[in-house]
């Protein structure tokens, strides 16, 4: 049991216009589809502030994040440069709630293609 | 009477709790949850405990006359006692108590005597859960459960003792302490102190025993308390493990979880080779092992109060076949161990004045239990010892699975509260939430229970209410299975603006500010001096 | 220039010629988002770390634009080729313009 925590819990939210801005400014607009992206991240957040994510590509020359429900989504993006043995990284990100969390890729061919995936953060307590 | 009771124990023997048929060439002993419960106890199993989903109606989610019937269990028998809630006073009266780790010791070498290689397995909830477990620090628990010789054990509660003092006790264990899921969170790396397997050379077999933490602990417990650790499921690792193990020759693999049942059940579904689960966490008791694939999984209860045997047979690097027997720790039945029953002594000995003192007594017709999804009477006390002692509209008790009964007519002692009580994070908090963020919790932790994935399901039941009642519909979403929120002082509908007081404890916040639970129910407990409730039917439940 | 901030990197000592090896990543920094409040009520300000590279003898492994839901001391992990020896550089750069910056060598093994 939490005692008065600040928490968006609940059902993933709409994409926010803010999310689509997101978008818009790394694509320019181009069309993404599915394909050379994977997004790992938890089912639930052990802590919402600070839940692990990794992005993996075969052939992305970046890879934007967003958490599509927090006040402003932006999260990183990773440019890999010649020395990147593959095109994956992970790091630790902050969700203010529950909500989905999406990866595009832009492509060597310049095409774009996204992954997202769900993740549950919970107020907890009440343990067995 | 005391007739009936002699009659039913004389039908009862300890060569007949014991009895079975030695087989293959592995034993595996396995204890669970005891929360700290050295004595003997009661213990009544749940009448309600909902499956959502594919275990809609699936074992452990039957309880009462349909689990009787599905395990060929006759009303009024030993099993029935043990097992099911029905008519648990007069069957208590008769059977007597249940557990203590003396009784259990002296399983575990009738077992040996028969199979001296067995392997003794722990899987968990061992170092919290009463009076002087609290107040040594775990130290009590380490102490008896070294008696045993275990071979390896896995952790839950374990953590709320805090970091530190885990990791102090850990290195001094002199058996594993296994968790394939436990990791360092700062480099997300394998903990050291916990090696996710153990092999054992046993029977002429070579065995791997792979520990799975409880996967939820930051969720479910003050994270706070062990911020260098992170848990998580973790199937991926888990099936390295057991390709691991396996390349290295192991013949058979067990798996000691501490994950919960539905959550054993689908890992078991998506990790390979594993052979044999040995589950924790949910307190589920079972007297078959569940079969998922080649994987059998099996449940042993909690508190003490049982102990599984499994002994399988396993050639040419496979498990072909297994005979499993979960056997009551009936403490009247069976002789208690004098070596361990003085080990226990020691323990509680400094502690004795304290414990047994007698804070009140149960009515007549006051049973007092704690296991099933929602309220039961001794959740009913602590809401109405919060309401009246810190002075609030509504309660909120946390849906813990662990805590023994008290029968109508008992004493009720210090010891007792703290049975159902005693945690590390333990602070009566009085609070102001509005009606909206009422919602928001009861939400929240209902996901937590019935959602459909298991893999969402964190194993505890769902928060204990008192001063309000509500309506819960467990087949719909989050957000929308609560409704008709209601003030029970007033009959007045919970208004999402307004702004209740409410009191509660085992917040996993830090700083959470108030007395000690325990003190808060030993003096409401002393003003009532006899304890009566009035039935609880605030709760509503829908799609069960 | 943030105080306390520590950077720690784990890099193998030594690879073989074309190797790839895991690289992890941590700063110590609270990376204040900008939108959390103080107790009056005020806004505390933005203060990030805004962008962390990771070179090795001058060429680019990783660069990564950083925004303030990257949680409190970042952390990174990725994998780098190994072509010779050489000096893997890590630099983060902060809202505040500080810079902060630690190396690794690597050598070649066998
Ligand atoms: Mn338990
Ligand atoms: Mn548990």
């Amino acid at each position: 049991m939490g005692t008065g925590a600040l928490l968006i819990a609940g059902v993933p939210l709409r994409v926010s216009s803010a999310t689509e801005d997101a978008i818009a400014a790394f694509t320019g607009g181009a069309d993404v589809g599915v394909g050379d992206i994977s997004l790992i991240a938890p089912e639930i957040a052990e802590n919402g502030n600070t839940v692990p994510i990794e992005v993996a590509s075969e052939t992305a020359a970046e890879i934007l994040v967003l958490a599509t429900g927090n006040p402003t989504p932006g999260v990183a993006i990773f440019k890999f440069g010649p020395l990147s043995a593959s095109r994956a990284a992970s790091t630790r990100i902050r969700l203010a709630g529950t909500q989905d969390v999406v990866a595009i890729a832009k492509l060597e061919d310049g095409s774009f293609v996204q992954a997202s995936s769900t993740v549950k953060v919970t107020i907890g307590g009440c343990g067995g | 009477g005391n007739w009936s009771r002699l009659a039913a124990q004389q039908a009862l023997t300890q060569d007949k709790l014991l009895e079975f048929d030695t087989f293959g060439n592995v034993s595996l002993i396995h204890i669970t949850d005891i929360h700290a419960q050295l004595k003997p106890i009661y213990f009544r199993e749940p009448s309600i405990n909902i499956g959502v989903g594919d275990n809609r109606g699936a074992v452990p989610h039957i309880t009462g006359a349909e689990f009787r019937k599905l395990y060929g269990i006759a009303d009024g028998s030993p099993s029935a006692y043990a097992l099911t809630y029905d008519d648990f006073t007069a069957l208590a009266q008769s059977y007597g108590r249940v557990g203590g780790l003396d009784r259990v010791a002296t399983v575990i070498n009738a077992i040996r005597a028969d199979r001296p290689d067995a392997l003794l397995l722990d899987g968990g909830d061992t170092w919290h859960g009463s009076y002087t477990c609290f107040h040594t620090q775990g130290q009590d628990m380490v102490n008896v459960m070294n008696a045993l010789k275990p071979d390896a054990m896995t952790f839950h509660w374990e953590f709320t003792l805090g970091s530190d003092r885990v990791n102090e006790i850990v290195e001094g264990l002199p058996f594993a302490a296994l968790g394939q899921n436990i990791f360092d969170a700062e480099w997300d790396e394998p903990a050291e102190l916990f090696p996710p397997f153990q092999f054992f050379e046993r029977g002429g077999v070579k065995i791997a025993v792979i520990g799975q933490a409880f996967p939820y602990m930051p969720i479910a417990n003050p994270g706070w308390m062990f911020p260098e650790y992170s848990f998580g499921i973790r199937d991926e690792n888990m099936q390295e493990m057991v390709d691991q193990v396996r390349a290295q020759g192991a013949e058979l693999v067990v798996c000691l979880s501490h994950n919960g049942f539905d959550v054993d059940k689908q890992m078991a579904g998506k990790v390979t080779g594993i052979d044999v689960i040995l589950s924790g966490h949910t307190h589920d008791a079972l007297p078959e092992p569940v079969l998922v694939g080649d994987t059998i999984i099996v449940a042993s209860g909690s508190n003490g109060k049982f102990v599984s045997r499994v002994d399988l047979d396993v050639r040419d690097g496979r498990m072909m076949g297994f005979r499993h027997k979960l056997i009551p720790i009936f403490s009247d039945v069976i002789a208690p161990d004098p070596e361990v029953a003085k080990v226990i002594d020691d323990q509680r000995a400094p502690h004795m004045d304290k414990l047994s003192e007698v804070i009140g007594r149960t009515g007549e017709d006051q049973l007092l239990y704690r296991r099933g999804n929602f309220n039961g009477t001794w959740d009913d006390l602590l809401c109405d010892a919060l309401i009246s002692e810190r002075e609030a509209d509504i309660a909120l008790s946390p849906g813990v699975r662990w805590g023994p009964s008290i029968l109508p007519g008992q004493d009720i002692t210090r010891e007792d509260i703290w049975n159902v009580t005693s945690m590390s994070y333990g602070a009566a908090y009085r609070t102001e939430m509005t009606g909206e963020f009422l919602h928001v919790v009861l939400e929240d932790v209902a996901d937590n229970l019935f959602n459909p994935d298991p893999y969402y399901q964190q194993g505890g039941d769902m928060v204990r209410v008192g001063g309000l009642g509500y309506r819960i519909d467990v087949t719909k979403p989050q957000g929308s299975r609560i409704t008709e929120m209601t003030l029970l002082k007033t009959g007045e509908a919970i208004d999402p603006a307004r702004t209740y007081q409410v009191a509660g404890w085992a917040s996993v916040n830090e700083g959470t500010e108030g007395p000690a639970i325990w003190d808060v129910v030993e003096a409401h407990i002393a003003k009532q001096g006899v304890i009566s409730l009035d039935p609880n039917n605030s709760v509503q439940v829908v799609g069960a | 220039m943030a105080s306390g901030v520590k950077p720690r990197v784990k890099v193998p000592k030594t690879a073989a010629v074309g190797d790839t090896i895991t690289i992890k990543t941590l700063i110590s920094h609270k990376m204040e988002s900008g939108q959390r409040k103080d107790k009056e009520g005020n806004v505390i300000p933005r203060s990030i770390i805004n962008r962390f590279t990771c070179d090795f003898n001058g060429e680019n492994v990783v660069d990564v634009k950083m925004e303030p839901a990257i949680s409190t001391n970042p952390y990174f992990e990725f994998e780098a080729k190994v072509p010779e020896a050489g000096e893997f550089k890590f630099t983060w750069y902060d809202d505040d313009g500080s810079v902060y910056e630690t190396s690794k060598s690597i050598a070649i093994s066998g």
